[in-house]
C-alpha cells in the first residue's frame, strides 16, 4: 500500500508515510485507538466494576486490618471502639439527661445501643466516603480502575465495622432479655437496604469531597445534627407525645432514612419493641431510600468518572 | 531495507496538542494565616486561592508499535505528568491522547499499604492493577522469588512497615513488574534497590519490552535512555522540545544541561 516511500528517498528523520497529512483524529479512527482516559457508558461502567468485586472486597478488608494493627489489642478493638461508643451515650443520655422517656426501663440500653451502631454505620459511611477520592489521590492517580471501587470499598468497610459491632449487640440483647428468634432475621434486609442507601450517599459525596476537599471539615457537624435529629437516643413520638405538634410532623421525622433504618432494626432485635413505635409504610421507605440514593449516587459519580484525580 | 516495515507502521498512542494544567487550593499567597485565607475567598474574582499549574503545553506526537520512546527533561519538566495523560489517569485541559489498549504505569506505590504484611500487599497490589485471584495465585511465589525479600528470612509475613526501604522497593517492582502490559509506561523503575537487584530489574524490564507493544521510559540516566530506547522526547517547561533518534536528542539535551 505504500507507493510514497521508494529505494530514492533520502532517510529523514520523519519518514513519508500514507499516514501523512492525515489528522490525529482520522490517524486514531483509521487504527481503531480509543481516547484514553474517557468515560465508559453506564453499562461498561458497571462491568468494569463487578470485574473489580475482588479488588473492592481486598481493598475493605486491608483498611479495616490497617486500622489497628498498630494497637497491642490489636483486632480486639474492632469490638472494644463501638462498646466503649455505646457506654459513653448511655452515661450521658440514659442517666445523665433522661432521654429515655417514653421507653420501657429494660429496653432502653439495647435501643441506645442499636440506634448508635446503626447510625455510626451511616455517619462512618458518608465521612470515608468524602475522603474517598480526595484522599487517594495517590492510587487514583498511578492506577486504573473504576474509581467508584474506592467510595463503594470504604462503605463495604464500614459495613465489615458493623458486623463486629453486631457480635456486641448480640451479647447485649440476650443481657437485656431479648433471645434469639425468627424476627432476627429480619436484620438481613434492613441492613442490606441501608448499605445500598449509605453507599449511595458515600458516592455522592466522594464525587463533591473531590471538587471541594472542605466538606471533609464540614460534614461532621452536618452528621451530628443530622445524629441528634433522628432519635437515635430518644423515640421520636414519645418525645413529640405532649408537645402540641401534628401527626403529620411525627411521621415526616420518623420517615427520615436514619430513623427508618434504625427503628427496624431495633423492632427486628429487641422483643418489647413492637410495630406501635413504627410509622406507616416503614419498609416501602426503606427501599425507597436505599433505591433513591442508590441510583442516584451512582449515576452522579459516573458522570464525572474521567475528571477524578485533577488537582 | 527498513522501507518495507515503515509503510505498516501502527500508531499506538497519539497525542494531539495536550495541555494538562494542575489546579492546586491555598497555595496562592506566602501567607498561610487564617485571614489570609479569609480576605482571599472575600476578594472577588475567579482564581480565589487556587492556582494553576500548566504541566504540559501543547505536546502533540505519534508512537508507533514496537517503539521504545524515552523521555527526557530538567525536574519539573513534564515528563511524569505526561505518562499520567497518556495512561489516562490524568484529565487533560485541552486536547486530546489516542490509545490501543489500555496503557499501564509500572507502579503500585499508592495501592499498598504500610501496616499489612508482604503477603497480603502482593494480593492487594495485584488485585488494584486488574489481576485477577487466579493469576496472582500463580505467579505468587514468582513476585517473592525475584523481590528477594525471603533472602534474609521470613521477611514475606512480616508488616512492610518493619522492611528497609530498599527491601520495600524490590517488593514494590516485583509486584508492578508481575504484570503483561499492551503500552507499558517506567518512571525511573530502574534505580531501585541493590546493584544485584537493579541487573534483575534492567532484565526483567526487556523481557517485558519484548511482550509489550510499545514502553515509554521516563529516567535522569542518560545511560539506561541510550541502553533502552531508540527514539527520544525532550520535554522542557511543559513543551516539546525536541523528539528524534536517541543519539542525536540526548547529544543536544548534554548540550542544553551542560552550559
Amino acid at each position: 500500500m505504500s507507493e510514497t516511500t521508494h529505494d530514492g528517498t533520502v532517510a529523514t528523520t520523519r519518514p513519508v508515510s500514507p499516514d501523512d497529512g492525515l489528522t490525529a483524529a482520522q490517524l486514531a479512527d483509521k487504527y481503531g485507538l480509543s481516547v484514553s482516559g474517557a468515560r465508559p457508558s453506564l453499562v461498561e461502567y458497571v462491568r468494569q466494576l463487578w470485574d473489580r468485586r475482588h479488588f473492592i472486597l481486598a481493598f475493605s478488608r486491608a483498611k479495616l486490618t490497617a486500622q489497628y494493627s498498630q494497637a497491642k489489642l490489636g483486632q480486639l478493638w474492632q469490638v472494644a471502639t463501638p462498646l466503649l461508643n455505646a457506654a459513653v451515650y448511655f452515661f450521658i443520655f440514659g442517666l445523665l439527661l433522661g432521654a429515655r422517656r417514653g421507653i420501657p426501663h429494660d429496653i432502653y440500653v439495647p435501643f441506645l445501643v442499636t440506634g448508635v451502631f446503626v447510625f455510626t454505620f451511616t455517619q462512618s459511611s458518608v465521612l470515608a466516603g468524602v475522603r474517598a477520592i480526595s484522599g487517594n489521590l495517590g492510587l487514583v492517580r498511578a492506577l486504573h480502575f473504576p474509581r467508584a471501587s474506592l467510595p463503594v470499598s470504604f462503605a463495604l468497610q464500614q459495613l465489615q465495622q458493623l458486623l463486629f459491632s453486631m457480635i456486641v449487640l448480640v451479647v447485649i440483647m440476650i443481657g437485656f432479655g431479648s433471645y434469639p428468634r425468627l424476627a432476627w432475621l429480619l436484620v438481613v434486609p434492613a441492613l442490606l437496604l441501608q448499605f445500598v442507601f449509605n453507599t449511595g450517599l458515600a458516592l455522592i459525596f466522594a464525587r463533591m469531597g473531590s471538587k471541594t476537599p472542605d466538606l471533609a471539615q464540614l460534614m461532621p457537624f452536618v452528621m451530628r445534627t443530622w445524629m441528634y435529629a433522628s432519635g437515635v437516643m430518644f423515640s421520636i413520638p414519645a418525645m413529640l407525645a405532649d408537645k402540641d405538634v401534628p401527626g403529620w410532623l411525627t411521621d415526616i421525622l420518623q420517615w427520615n432514612p436514619a430513623a427508618i433504618y434504625m427503628d427496624l432494626i431495633r423492632f427486628a432485635l429487641i422483643d418489647g419493641y413492637g410495630s406501635s413505635y413504627l410509622p406507616p409504610h416503614v419498609w416501602a421507605f426503606a427501599l425507597g431510600w436505599a433505591v433513591l440514593a442508590g441510583v442516584v449516587g451512582f449515576v452522579y459519580f459516573w458522570k464525572a468518572e474521567e475528571r477524578y484525580g485533577r488537582g | 531495507m527498513a522501507e518495507a516495515t515503515r509503510g505498516e507502521r501502527v500508531p499506538t498512542v497519539i497525542a494531539d496538542d495536550l495541555h494538562i494544567v494542575y489546579r492546586v487550593n491555598g497555595a496562592r499567597s506566602g501567607k498561610g494565616s487564617a485571614t489570609a485565607a479569609l480576605s482571599r475567598i472575600l476578594k472577588r474574582g475567579e482564581d480565589r486561592g487556587v492556582r494553576k499549574v500548566h504541566a504540559v503545553r501543547g505536546v502533540s506526537f505519534v508512537a508507533y508499535r514496537g517503539e521504545a520512546i524515552g523521555l527526557i527533561g530538567s525536574n519539573g519538566s513534564g515528563k511524569s505528568t505526561l505518562l499520567r495523560a497518556i495512561a489516562g489517569l490524568l484529565p487533560a485541559e485541552s486536547g486530546r491522547v489516542y490509545t490501543d489498549g489500555q496503557p499501564s504505569l509500572l507502579g503500585v506505590n499508592a495501592a499498598l499499604m504500610n501496616d499489612l504484611t508482604g503477603e497480603r500487599n502482593v494480593i492487594l497490589g495485584g488485585l488494584a492493577m486488574g489481576m485477577s485471584r487466579e493469576q496472582i495465585k500463580e505467579r505468587y511465589q514468582e513476585i517473592v522469588d525475584f523481590s528477594g525479600i525471603n533472602e534474609k528470612g521470613d521477611f514475606i509475613t512480616l508488616p512492610m512497615r518493619t522492611y528497609s526501604s530498599g527491601m520495600a522497593a524490590r517488593l514494590r517492582f516485583s509486584i508492578a513488574a508481575a504484570k503483561d502490559h499492551d503500552v507499558l509506561m517506567i518512571d525511573e523503575a530502574l534505580a531501585t534497590g541493590d546493584r544485584k537487584f537493579q541487573k534483575r530489574s534492567e532484565a526483567r524490564i526487556r523481557e517485558l519490552r519484548k511482550e509489550a507493544g510499545t514502553v515509554f521510559l521516563v529516567s535522569h540516566n542518560n545511560k539506561s535512555i541510550r541502553d533502552t530506547c531508540d527514539r527520544v522526547l525532550w520535554l522542557e517547561r511543559g513543551e516539546l522540545r525536541m523528539d528524534g533518534p536517541t543519539d542525536e536528542v540526548l547529544k543536544e539535551y548534554e548540550k542544553f544541561v551542560g552550559k
